[in-house]
């Protein structure tokens, strides 16, 4: 199997910073192919985990180099299909990462009741898990009724799986451990009927949720949420995407909204960090600022 | 002949606590290169491993941080549950992709990703473990033309993973922890 360091290696004494790699040169090119081809940009993405991820369905594909994987891409609409798929990180679970829970159910969801209506937004929902744990949420705090939940992703395979809600059966003894480390109280196993080798989640808490294609890289405000999750994805921009996005987020937040981060993202390439503040230490909880005073003076 | 290195990356699984304490725990303050370190653990019980490791440390041991720059002195740990990339410019990044050998943090991802961003300038150790984790990214980094340290099966908790890495590769040295440490040293400061 071709891997990704037997390019030919630089000249003894070429410095190691070396930007003569032909690798790099074709990744760059074959974003800027799928760019201007069918409009999805990654060419702001972190360029480690993109090149992983082409060259593994590069070696998936049998192909010889990135040059060939660029004509299938920019000629062949299902093999692109798959480079978006493997663009895409769709490793997520329910009540993932369960004192980020525990923290939205103790302190977030208390402050939601104060508003007549709450909008929540899961940008970058991928295969829907997190979406689903929210719903319960909603519904064992007894606000589903007074809730809508737009749930996006760029990828339009991951949010078909998302739509269908039907997970492994094997996964739902790992999500009721996060449930119950997460303060859950009442019963996981009424949320989810079992199938064969299959967990099907309760159709009814899919009433409130609308599930839509959005790219967070090219598509614009989505507006006057309260709650705004975008958990690991931030991760994988760079600084100037990530400062790029976390705008976005203000601007679709109404004062006092809430957005949601993952445990290893940060506000810290925000262009106004200080438009927010954080809501509990140790939670990648942020508020955007009431006073419309801080959100005047970061405004040139 | 390799240039002077300019970063150590270091992988380890079962009984790699002690392992990492013994090695890291030979380097003066001032050692003069960042250390990228991936411990497999399980999330739950992993958040306090940099603040042990740094007690028993002279040089400073922190989880990493996404793009954050590698600082000499100091040894980075993957966080739980996320992968330990090194970018072009030698800044870290974090992913929450698949596991790879059933492992996230995976430490092939990050020898692979180091050997990319650092060529020949770069020390790869290999500790112990009970899985193979670490064989590809090691034999990467002796493909770019980096150097490898194995630590001798002999002397680990759990054999597989060094013994895995010395099927994959040649190593330049194989030794028990305690010896590894003070290689690191004198490879920082020569040119070979």
């Amino acid at each position: 199997m071709r891997t990704d360091t037997e390019e030919p290696t630089p000249a003894p004494g070429a410095p190691p910073d070396n930007g003569a790699d032909v690798v790099d040169i074709e990744v760059d090119c074959l974003l800027e192919a799928v760019f201007r081809r069918w409009g999805y940009d990654f060419r702001d993405y972190s360029r480690a985990h993109v090149r992983r991820r082409l060259l593994h369905r590069m070696d998936m594909a049998g192909m010889g180099n990135v040059a060939e994987m660029m004509h299938r891409a920019l000629t062949d609409r299902e093999f692109f299909g798959s480079l978006l798929a493997a663009l895409s990180i769709n490793v997520t679970e329910m009540f993932r990462d369960p004192p980020f829970y525990r923290a939205l159910r103790e302190e977030i969801v208390p402050r939601l009741r104060t508003w007549p209506f709450v909008k929540i937004w899961h940008a970058g929902c991928a295969t829907g898990e997190e979406v689903y744990s929210m719903a319960i949420v909603l519904r064992e705090a007894g606000l589903e009724g007074r809730a809508r939940i737009y749930a996006t992703d760029f990828n339009p395979e991951a949010l078909r799986r998302a739509k269908d809600g039907i997970y492994p059966l094997e996964a739902m003894r790992n999500y009721t451990r996060n449930y119950q480390a997460a303060g859950g109280e009442g019963s996981f196993a009424d949320h989810y009927t079992a199938r064969y080798d299959s967990a099907l989640l309760d159709r009814s808490l899919r009433a409130n949720i609308v599930f839509s294609e959005h790219n967070l890289v090219t598509d614009g405000v989505f507006g006057e949420m309260h709650l705004i999750f975008c958990r690991n994805v931030l991760i994988y921009f760079n600084a100037q995407l990530q400062a790029r996005v976390l705008d976005l987020f203000h601007d679709s937040l109404c004062p006092g909204g809430f957005l949601c981060l993952g445990t290893k993202e940060s506000m810290q390439f925000s262009g106004h960090p200080q438009a927010f503040e954080q809501v509990l230490a140790g939670q990648k909880i942020f508020r955007r600022r009431l006073a419309p005073g801080a959100a005047r003076e970061d405004e040139p | 002949m390799s240039p002077r290195p300019r970063a150590v990356v270091v992988g380890a699984s079962a009984g790699g606590m002690e392992a990492l304490a013994l090695v890291l725990g030979a380097l003066e303050a001032d050692f003069p290169l960042p250390v990228l370190v991936v411990q497999h653990i399980s999330p739950a019980a992993a958040t306090a491993i940099p603040e042990l490791l740094d007690e028993r440390c002279r040089i400073r041991v922190k989880e990493a941080d996404e793009k954050e720059t590698p600082r000499p002195g100091t040894a980075y740990l993957a966080p739980p549950n996320y992968h330990l990339l090194v970018e072009r410019d030698a800044t870290l990044s974090l992913s929450t992709e698949g596991r790879v050998c059933f492992a996230r943090p995976s430490v092939d991802v990050l020898f692979e990703t180091a050997a990319l961003a650092f060529g020949p300038a770069l020390v790869g150790v290999v500790l112990t473990g009970g899985n193979e984790d670490g064989s590809r990214g090691l034999a990467a980094i002796a493909r770019a033309g980096g150097r490898t340290i194995v630590q001798a099966p002999a002397t680990a908790v759990a054999p597989e993973m060094p013994r895995a890495a010395l099927a994959a590769t040649r190593a330049d040295h194989v030794l028990p922890p305690e010896d590894i440490g003070p290689l690191l040293s004198r490879m920082a400061q020569d040119d070979d």
